[in-house]
C-alpha cells in the first residue's frame, strides 16, 4: 500500500465550494416545470372516526389525493405496517394526514377550504398509562436478588426527559416525477433505499420504476431517516394522479407539527452498591412514548435499553423497557436513538449515589468504569479499544475536576460530569440482516465511490474519498463521490447508527483493496486507458466472533463502541433561575479520526445539541399538538448559549474499522445532560426532569 | 419597481408586500439565500441590505428600493469568508451558511471573538455548535491581514 496522505489530514470537503457560494442546490432550490403544489390536509383532533370531508372549492384545477386513490397498500412501509400514508376513518394524533390538495397556484391553494369533521374518542396521553406496548425489551445479566442482597446501600431515583425536535435548519421536503410509468423522487433525506421500498409498497410499482434521488440536504439528525418515505409518498401519489411533477416542502410550523421527535423517558433506577462505591446490582425500568405509531420505536428502545447501564461493570443487572402507544404524533429517530434519554438517567444517578455515599463523582465512576475485558450488560466481552478510563482520567485532568469541585462549592456555579459510550453500527444482527452493499467504479477521471450513504453535513462524501485514497494509494482530488441515487449506487444501509465511516467506510476500503490487486502496479489512469474502467461491489461481512441472540438480548450488541467523557461548568442566576454553560471539555475516543476537523465538528455540534436538550429545547404539548412549534418559542443554542468548547479526540483503533475508525455521529449528544444536571447539583439545585428550565430550577430551589 | 442586487439593477414585478426573500429566489433566480424559519428567528435568509445584515424574509420588498441589496452569489466566491468557511469547516450541511457569511461580513474585516458571538447571535447553525464558525471568521481575518501586509510589501496599493 502506498503512503498515507489523506487520512488524519483535514482536507477540503468535497461540496464545500458549492456550499460556501450559494450554488449548492437544496430541494427547494431546483426548479422543475409544470409543478405543482401539495397542501396536506391533517387531523385537528387526537383521537377519533372521520365522519365527513368537505372540499369548500371549486375543484377546477386541482387535484385531490385521499386513500382511495392509493394504488398500492395504504401503509408506510418501515418495520410494523401500522401507520397509514393517509388516514382510511381512525386517526390517532393531531396532524394526522388525511388527504392531500394540490393546485398550481400556491396562494389559491393556501386559501382553498377544507372541512374535516370527525366523533372524536378518548386521546391517552400518559406513556406508563397507555395499555399498547409496541415493543418490550427484558435484559438479564447475573441475578438482581443476589446482587442486591451483596448492597451495604440500596439508592433509588426517578429521572425523566422530554420530547426534543431535529431541528434541520431546512425543513423535509420533496419533489416526485412521473416518468417512465413509473416515479422518481428528488429530496431531503437520509436513507434513499427505505423511501425506495416505501415508495414501491405504496404505489405498487416494480423496484426499477421507482428511483430516489437524494438532493444536498441541509441537516438530518434522524429527522430525515424516516419521516422522508410519509413526505414522499404523499408527493408521488398526487403525482401519479395529476401525471405532473408535485411539490412538497414544508414550513417551520407544519415540520415541527408533524414530523417525528425524540422520544420523551421516565427513567428508573434502583441500585445496590458497597461503600466503598462498587456496584453490585443495577435494576433499571424504561418507559418510553412512542406517541401514535410504531415508526423505529422498538429499535430505539433496544439502543436505549442495551445503553441503559452505562460504561460501567456489574454482575448482576435487571433491565425492563416498554415504549408505549400515546394519541400524539410519533417519535422517531434523533441522534443517539434512545441512549441519550438512558445514558442521562443512569449518569444522573451515579451522581445521586456518589452524594450518598460521600464519594467524589470522578473516583465513583473509576472505580466502576468498564476495563478491557469486562462484560456489558448483555454479556459483551468488550476489547482492548474500550477507553471508558481513559476519557474519565483525561477529563478529569485537563479540567482539574476534583479540584475545581472544591473551589467552586458553595457558589453559584457547579461543575458536573458525565461518562458516556455509544455502540457503533445497527444493534445486534442488524447489520448483518442489512447486508449492506457498496461500489467502487474506475473511471476516466480516477474512480468513484458509489454508496447510498448520504452528505447531511457530516461529510460522508469527504471521509469516504479519504479512506479509498489512501487505500489505493492515490490523490484524494482523483476519488469523485457519486450522488446518492438509487440508479446508481447499490443500497449501503441507511445513513444512521453511527454506521457511515466505521461500516460503509470499511466496505469502501476493502473495494479498493480488490481494486489495487487488479491495478497491479498499473495506475488508474493508466489501467483505464489500457483495459478500460470496471466496477468492484463488496457486501457486508460479519466480523469473526461477533456473536447475537435477539430472543435472549445476550450477546455482541455492537462491533464496536466510541467512549467519551464530558465536564461542565453551569452558573446559575439567582434571580431569574436560569443556568447557562460556561465551560464545556469533552473527552472522545473514536477508534481513528480520519478527518479531524470533520470529527471534531461532530463532536462539537452534538454536544451543543446535546446543551439545547440539557437546558433549553422544550416541546409542550397541549391536547396532543405541539402548541410551540415555531423557532420564537421552541428555543435551540444560539451563539450566546453555546460556551466555548475544549475538544480533545483520542484514538483506540478497532480493528475492524476502516483505519482503525469507529463510529462518531451520535455518541457527542448523549453526555451533556447528564453534566449539566449533575452541575446543577453541585451548585444546589436538584433537578431530575430535562430539560432544567428557568420554571424547573425555580422549583428545586424553593 | 427597481432593486440593485449585486451590483445590478434589476426590475421586478411582484407586489410591494412581497418579501423581499421571495423576490431574490424567484424572479431573480438567486437560491444562496434560504429559507428556515419564515419568521426572522433563524437568519438562513440573511443578506446585506446596505452592508447591514438583514432577514430577509421580513423585508417587504417595497422597503429595500433604492439601496444595495448583496446576496452570497454577490460575493462571487473570492471572499476571504468563503475560503475560510470550506477550510476551518465552518460549514457543515450548509444550509446556514450564506446567511451567516454575509452576517460574518456586515461585522466587518476584524471583528473580536465578542463582536462575532453578539453578532451572529440572530443566526442559528445546528451542525457545528458555532466554535468552527468563530474560528473560520478568525481565520479570515488573519488571512486578509496577511494579504495586505504582503501586498504592501510589494507595492504600494490602496
Amino acid at each position: 500500500m502506498a503512503k498515507r496522505r489523506a487520512v488524519g489530514k483535514n482536507v477540503l470537503r468535497k461540496e464545500g465550494r458549492e456550499k460556501v457560494t450559494g450554488r449548492a442546490r437544496y430541494i427547494d432550490d431546483i426548479p422543475f416545470g409544470n409543478v405543482l403544489y401539495v397542501r396536506t390536509i391533517r387531523s385537528t383532533v387526537p383521537a377519533g372516526e372521520i365522519a365527513d370531508i368537505r372540499y369548500n372549492f371549486d375543484r377546477d384545477g386541482f387535484t385531490i389525493v385521499d386513500h382511495l386513490d392509493v394504488p398500492g397498500r395504504n401503509i408506510v412501509a418501515l418495520i410494523d405496517e401500522d401507520q397509514p400514508s393517509l388516514a382510511e376513518r381512525t386517526v390517532r394524533h393531531v396532524a394526522e394526514p388525511i388527504a392531500l390538495i394540490a393546485h398550481s397556484d400556491r396562494t389559491t391553494l393556501a386559501t382553498a377550504d377544507v372541512a374535516v369533521s370527525y366523533s372524536e374518542t378518548l386521546p391517552t396521553y400518559d406513556p406508563e398509562r397507555s395499555e399498547i406496548a409496541f415493543k418490550q425489551i427484558a435484559i438479564d445479566k447475573g441475578t438482581l436478588e443476589r446482587g442486591l442482597a451483596a448492597a451495604d446501600v440500596i439508592v433509588e431515583g426517578e429521572y425523566r426527559a422530554g420530547h426534543q425536535e431535529q431541528l434541520y435548519i431546512e425543513p423535509n421536503g420533496v419533489v416526485a416525477v412521473p416518468e417512465n410509468g413509473g416515479i422518481t423522487l428528488y429530496g431531503s433525506l437520509q436513507c434513499p433505499y427505505y423511501v425506495h421500498r416505501a415508495l414501491t409498497v405504496l404505489l405498487g410499482l416494480p423496484p426499477e420504476k421507482v428511483r430516489v434521488v437524494q438532493t444536498e440536504t441541509g441537516g438530518g439528525f434522524g429527522g430525515k431517516e424516516e419521516y422522508p418515505s410519509m413526505i414522499a409518498g404523499h408527493a408521488a401519489l398526487v403525482a401519479m394522479k395529476a401525471g405532473r411533477p408535485a411539490k412538497l416542502v414544508y414550513d417551520r410550523v407544519e415540520d415541527m407539527l408533524a414530523t417525528t421527535k425524540r422520544h420523551p423517558a421516565i427513567v428508573r433506577h434502583r441500585t445496590g452498591v458497597k461503600k466503598d462505591g462498587r456496584l453490585t446490582a443495577m435494576d433499571i425500568d424504561v418507559v418510553l412514548d412512542g406517541g401514535a405509531y410504531a415508526t423505529l420505536s422498538g429499535v430505539v428502545l433496544s439502543r436505549g435499553m442495551i445503553h441503559s447501564s452505562g460504561p460501567y461493570r456489574c454482575d448482576h443487572i435487571r433491565a425492563r423497557g416498554r415504549v408505549t402507544m400515546t394519541n400524539t404524533p410519533p417519535n422517531g429517530a434523533f441522534r443517539g436513538f434512545g441512549a441519550p434519554q438512558t445514558q442521562f438517567a443512569v449518569e444522573t444517578h451515579m451522581d445521586v449515589i456518589a452524594d450518598r455515599l460521600g464519594i467524589d463523582p470522578l473516583r465513583l465512576r473509576e472505580r466502576n468504569a468498564l476495563r478491557p475485558g469486562d462484560t456489558t450488560a448483555t454479556g459483551q466481552r468488550v476489547g482492548k479499544d474500550c477507553s471508558a478510563l481513559q476519557v474519565l482520567r483525561e477529563a478529569g485532568r485537563r479540567t482539574s475536576f476534583s479540584r475545581r469541585r472544591r473551589t467552586l462549592k458553595g457558589t453559584n456555579r457547579g461543575i458536573g460530569l458525565s461518562l458516556f459510550f455509544h455502540g457503533s453500527g445497527f444493534t445486534g444482527g442488524g447489520e448483518v440482516k442489512l447486508a449492506s452493499k457498496a461500489s467502487l467504479a474506475l473511471t476516466e477521471r480516477g474512480v468513484q465511490i458509489r454508496v447510498a450513504s448520504t452528505e447531511i453535513g457530516q461529510g460522508t462524501r469527504t471521509m469516504h474519498a479519504q479512506i479509498v485514497a489512501d487505500t489505493l494509494g492515490i490523490a484524494y482530488d482523483q476519488v469523485d463521490v457519486s450522488i446518492a441515487d438509487t440508479a446508481m449506487v447499490p443500497d449501503s444501509g441507511p445513513t444512521v447508527a453511527s454506521r457511515t465511516c466505521m461500516i460503509v467506510g470499511r466496505l469502501l476500503q476493502r473495494c479498493a483493496e480488490d481494486m489495487r490487486t487488479r491495478l497491479g502496479r498499473m495506475t488508474p489512469a493508466a489501467y483505464f486507458k489500457k483495459h478500460g474502467g470496471f466496477v468492484v461491489t463488496k457486501q457486508y461481512e460479519k466480523p469473526p466472533g461477533l456473536e447475537w441472540d435477539d430472543e435472549t438480548y445476550r450477546g455482541d450488541a455492537y462491533g464496536s463502541y466510541g467512549w467519551a467523557c464530558d465536564v461542565v461548568e453551569v452558573e446559575v442566576d439567582p434571580i431569574t433561575y436560569q443556568a447557562t454553560p460556561v465551560a464545556f471539555t469533552t473527552v472522545h475516543e473514536i477508534g481513528r479520526a480520519i478527518h479531524p476537523m470533520l470529527a471534531a465538528g461532530q463532536i462539537e455540534g452534538g454536544s451543543s445539541q446535546g446543551l439545547g436538550y440539557a437546558l433549553l429545547e422544550e416541546v409542550v404539548m397541549r391536547g396532543g399538538k405541539m402548541a410551540n412549534a415555531q423557532l420564537t418559542n421552541y428555543i435551540i443554542p444560539t451563539t450566546l448559549d453555546t460556551p466555548p468548547m475544549t475538544i480533545k479526540i483520542l484514538e483506540q483503533p478497532y480493528k475492524h474499522g476502516p483505519f482503525g475508525a469507529k463510529g462518531v455521529g451520535e455518541m457527542p449528544i448523549d453526555g451533556p445532560a447528564p453534566a449539566v444536571v449533575n452541575a446543577l447539583r453541585h451548585a444546589g439545585v436538584v433537578v431530575s426532569e430535562i430539560p432544567a428550565t428557568p420554571e424547573r430550577i425555580m422549583k428545586a430551589k424553593l | 419597481m427597481r432593486l440593485t442586487v449585486n451590483r445590478k439593477t434589476v426590475t421586478v414585478k411582484a407586489p410591494p408586500l412581497t418579501r423581499l426573500l421571495d423576490v431574490l429566489r424567484e424572479e431573480c433566480g438567486l437560491t444562496g439565500t434560504k429559507e428556515g424559519c419564515g419568521e426572522g428567528e433563524c437568519g438562513a435568509c440573511t443578506v446585506l441590505v446596505d452592508g447591514e445584515a438583514v432577514n430577509s424574509c421580513l423585508v417587504p420588498v417595497a422597503q429595500v428600493q433604492g439601496t444595495r441589496i448583496t446576496t452570497i452569489e454577490g460575493l462571487g466566491g473570492t471572499h476571504p469568508l468563503q475560503g475560510a468557511f470550506v477550510k476551518h469547516g465552518g460549514a457543515q450541511c450548509g444550509i446556514c451558511t450564506p446567511g451567516m457569511i454575509l452576517a460574518a461580513a456586515a461585522l466587518g474585516p476584524r471583528p473580536s471573538l465578542d463582536e462575532i458571538r453578539t453578532g451572529l447571535a440572530g443566526n442559528l447553525c445546528r451542525c457545528t455548535g458555532y466554535a468552527a464558525i468563530y474560528r473560520s471568521i478568525q481565520l479570515a481575518s488573519r488571512a486578509r491581514s496577511r494579504a495586505r501586509s504582503k501586498g504592501k510589501g510589494q507595492k504600494a496599493k490602496a
